[in-house]
């Protein structure tokens, strides 16, 4: 009801947010710093894009995970949503007989509806139940990947509209396109979670259900719209796959989910709930992002590679525990 | 040689004493029951004999022996055994296997099934359980649960028994047959201390009385001789210590809130009350006597099976708080860790959590706007605290409690219902809050004070409903507040056919 003047205590609260992250900030900036002087090309501009582009999907299909983990659920299902977006929004570019300009947001439109829908289920039934969203999505995670494959007769969509190949590999401002898709994403995210009521909801329901309940407010409606968003996002990401490769397939995206609940996890959420930031998620997906890229410079094999991810998730979660403990007794 | 010798018992709370200085001797076979109004230290006392609580200063000897147990591991190993008020049973395991998981009987490092069966259906027919012992817990009645957690005290070597309210949820018959095991017990030696709000069957069962008041031992006395009024006063006392605000002349404005007929289960008796505007309700009685449960009905905490509530004539639908908030109700819970607070969010967002359109516009929230407002709400309630920015996790319990009103009273509803308001709270804090209830009902607010401190109700309340075994006992205007009345009230649901 008042003008909205910047106050001193807003900018506190920057600085407080800001430090909250640091802990990955510093463990992203050292990586940073040993593959600048290890790996070969890693500082290439060339190679940065290329780091860009390659985090893209994990990024949008982790702000989405955000949601769904601040409010203390999972999506296992995402891996499969992805896929079944993709075959379903793919035919429709290829065989609804649209010109290119009118086919393409077509697509995007049912992408986003059918990963919003299937959101809406996984948050429906374990609310309405109240069961663990862990198995209902696990659920899904199985039904999706069946649906993709039965709708395509498990074959492959190749033809896509060129138009939408060529966004996948276009430039804005020297930035991949797609990675700008990402940045824009996290900044409404961001903005939707520090900055307006639906946002404080979120936090606050994540952190204490029963009090937000009791203050007045449905907090089922909130969870439900949480898990919405996240397969909403899995739409975006669907297209911009389609976009990259030039092709939908039913079986592609398996074990996604897991990369994007380990972003947000490096990026310091809690699993229970009520903690977390679309920042942290973001450096947390730059983290495995720019970790998978740089060994892959120096020489690395994929076994080991692989490995080496898995170890640095356990350090990064165990660093974190430990720095909020730390930060506890300090306060 | 008696069995428990307590001498001097202390234990502190951060700003409260739980128990001063308390003496206590149990002598072998006796039943000795331990009564005292709700917060006069008789749960504090079960948890430091048990060794789930350290006192602070006193001593213990059992058997003559000093006893002082670090864990409740010592307090079974000593044996000390006790029946609390919430079962500890798990759910999910056999009877058999609850009954004897501490010791369970092994052959070859296995499970001895049949002994263990076997071991079982004789302490389970010792309780007078017909079950099998493969059972899971979960199956079970609550009446039956309860019978199991009496079971499971009695397995093994058993030489003081404590009982924390045994027969809340059993029948008469069920009643009659503990009271059957509680002689067999104490015939071959066994000491029982005895809690129980029912009068009557403190009578029936107890040898000897003490009576526990403000964590300080009041009297002991042998039962016989004694009446429930004596009983009573000495759990009342004369002095009531603290000091309250002083209460102003108001009139009694617009009904502001009727319930009428409102049962919180198809099972409890119909209630109904009203509040009106410019005043202070108070609801007494005891633990458990359905005055939460109903508090929390009348707000759609949770979903009542009948009855009807009317805020300024318009019924509310009781679904849902949302639908209680909009209509003008607001509810400050008594647990406000668990249902009050969002312990890591700031004092500001904990304040504005129920009047969120107040520092919004478009579902943006401004927070200068929200910062000005908890700034002003923390000044009139003097919350000590670092800024409004500050989590509420770090703040002391009085100052959370503060927050939790000032989200209230943000949200400026015409009715307020708060559940022990002063819950845990240092005797400052306590007055400040007493303070601003009466300028809320000055202000023409109506509110619902339940408290289990009576001394509180009698302080500030211009009337008191009490409340006894799920039903309305009997309400009490200012002019006639009078603790026994009170009490007596609180107690005569749970008094069948014992006159006062």
């Amino acid at each position: 009801m008042t003008a909205v003047t910047a106050p001193r205590v807003a900018g506190g609260r920057w600085a407080s947010q800001v430090l909250g992250e640091a802990g990955i900030g510093v463990a992203l900036a050292a990586l940073v710093a040993f593959f600048l002087a290890f790996a070969p090309y890693f500082g290439t501009s060339q190679n940065v894009r290329d780091i860009m582009t390659q985090i893209t999907i994990n990024t949008i299909l982790a702000v989405g995970m955000t949601f769904v983990i601040l409010v203390g659920g999972i999506d296992l299902s995402v891996g499969s949503v992805i896929a079944l977006c993709a075959v379903v929004a793919g035919t429709a570019m290829t065989d609804s007989g649209l010109p290119t300009a009118l086919a393409v947001p077509f697509a995007i439109l049912i992408s986003v509806l059918i990963g919003a829908a299937t959101g809406f289920v996984n948050g429906f039934v374990t609310e309405r139940w109240v069961v663990p969203s862990f198995i209902v999505t696990l659920g899904m995670l199985y039904v999706a990947r069946g649906a993709a494959q039965q709708y395509t007769g498990a074959a492959t969509i190749y033809n896509l509209p060129p138009g939408l190949t060529r966004f996948g590999t276009a430039t804005f401002a020297g930035l991949p396109a797609v990675f700008v898709v990402a940045m824009l994403l996290v900044a409404v995210a961001w903005f939707v979670l520090s900055r307006t009521v639906f946002g404080r909801l979120i936090y606050a329901t994540g952190n204490n259900e029963e009090a937000v309940r009791l203050s007045g407010h449905r907090t089922s409606l909130i969870k439900v719209a949480c898990f919405v968003i996240g397969g909403a996002c899995v739409g975006i990401a669907a297209i911009i796959y389609m976009a990259r490769l030039g092709v939908a397939s039913p079986i592609l995206g398996q074990g996604y989910e897991l990369n994007a609940i380990a972003a947000v996890v490096i990026g310091g959420a809690s699993l229970a709930g009520g903690r977390g930031s679309v920042i942290g998620t973001l450096l947390g997906a730059c983290l495995l992002g720019v970790l998978s890229n740089g060994l892959n410079l120096m020489g690395v094999s994929d076994f080991q590679r692989t490995m080496v991810t898995g170890a640095v998730i356990i350090v990064a979660v165990v660093l974190d525990a430990y720095r909020r403990r730390l930060s506890v007794r300090l306060s | 040689m008696a069995v428990l010798e307590v001498s001097g018992l202390t234990k502190r709370y951060p700003g409260v004493t739980a128990l001063d200085g308390v003496d206590l001797e149990v002598r072998p076979g006796e039943v000795h029951v331990l009564i005292g109004e709700n917060g006069a230290g008789k749960s504090t006392m079960v948890r430091c004999l048990s060794g789930i609580e350290r006192p602070d200063a006193g001593t213990m000897r059992l058997h003559g022996r000093p006893y002082r147990p670090d864990t409740a591991a010592d307090g079974l190993k000593a044996g000390v055994r006790v029946v609390h008020q919430e079962l500890a049973l798990l759910p999910n395991l056999s009877v058999a296997e609850n009954l004897f998981l501490h010791h369970l009987p092994r052959r070859a490092g296995v499970v001895d099934r049949a002994a263990l069966d076997r071991s079982a259906r004789n302490l389970l027919a010792e309780v007078g359980l017909e079950l099998s012992p493969r059972t899971p817990v979960e199956r079970l009645g609550i009446a039956q649960m309860q019978l199991v957690e009496i079971a499971k005290a009695l397995s093994g070597q058993c030489q003081l028994l404590i009982m924390d309210e045994p027969t809340a949820t059993l029948t008469p018959k069920e009643t009659g047959r503990l009271f059957e095991i509680l002689r067999r017990l104490t015939a071959n030696g066994v000491a029982v201390i005895y809690i129980s709000h029912h009068l009557e069957e403190i009578f029936e069962i107890g040898d000897r009385v003490t009576v526990l008041r403000n964590g300080q031992h009041v009297v002991t006395r042998e039962i016989a001789g004694l009446t429930t009024a004596e009983l009573v006063r000495f759990m009342v006392g004369r002095d009531l210590a603290h000091e309250y605000p002083p209460v102003r002349a108001r009139e009694r404005g617009e009904e502001l809130l009727r319930v009428t007929d409102l049962q919180v289960t198809p099972a409890t008796p119909p209630l109904s009350l009203t509040v009106h505007a410019g005043e202070v309700v108070g609801v007494a009685g005891l633990v458990n006597s359905g005055r939460t449960e109903a508090m929390r009905a009348i707000f759609g905490a949770d979903r009542p099976a009948a009855g009807r509530v009317e805020v300024r004539g318009r019924p509310v639908r009781s679904r849902h708080p949302r639908a209680a908030v909009r209509a003008g109700l607001s509810f400050l819970t008594e647990d406000r860790k668990a249902q009050g607070l969002v312990l890591d969010l700031p004092i500001a967002a904990n304040m504005s959590l129920a009047s969120l359109p107040a520092v919004s516009r478009f579902g943006l929230l401004s927070r200068s706007a929200e910062n000005r407002a908890a700034t002003r709400l923390a000044e009139k309630l003097r919350v000590a605290s670092q800024g409004v920015r500050q989590h509420v996790r770090a703040l002391s319990g009085g100052n959370q409690q503060k927050v939790v009103l000032g989200r209230w009273l943000a949200a400026d509803t015409d009715l307020l219902i708060v559940d022990e308001p002063t819950r845990g709270i240092d005797v400052g804090a306590r007055y400040e809050i007493h303070q601003l209830l009466l300028d809320l009902a000055d202000a023409g607010k109506g509110l619902l004070v339940v408290s289990s401190d009576l001394p509180e109700l009698l302080g500030i309340c211009d009337r008191i409903i009490v409340f006894s075994r799920n039903a309305i006992a009997g309400e009490v205007e200012r002019a006639d507040f009078d603790a026994e009345r009170v009490l007596n009230l609180a107690y005569s649901g749970y008094l069948k056919g014992v006159s006062v």
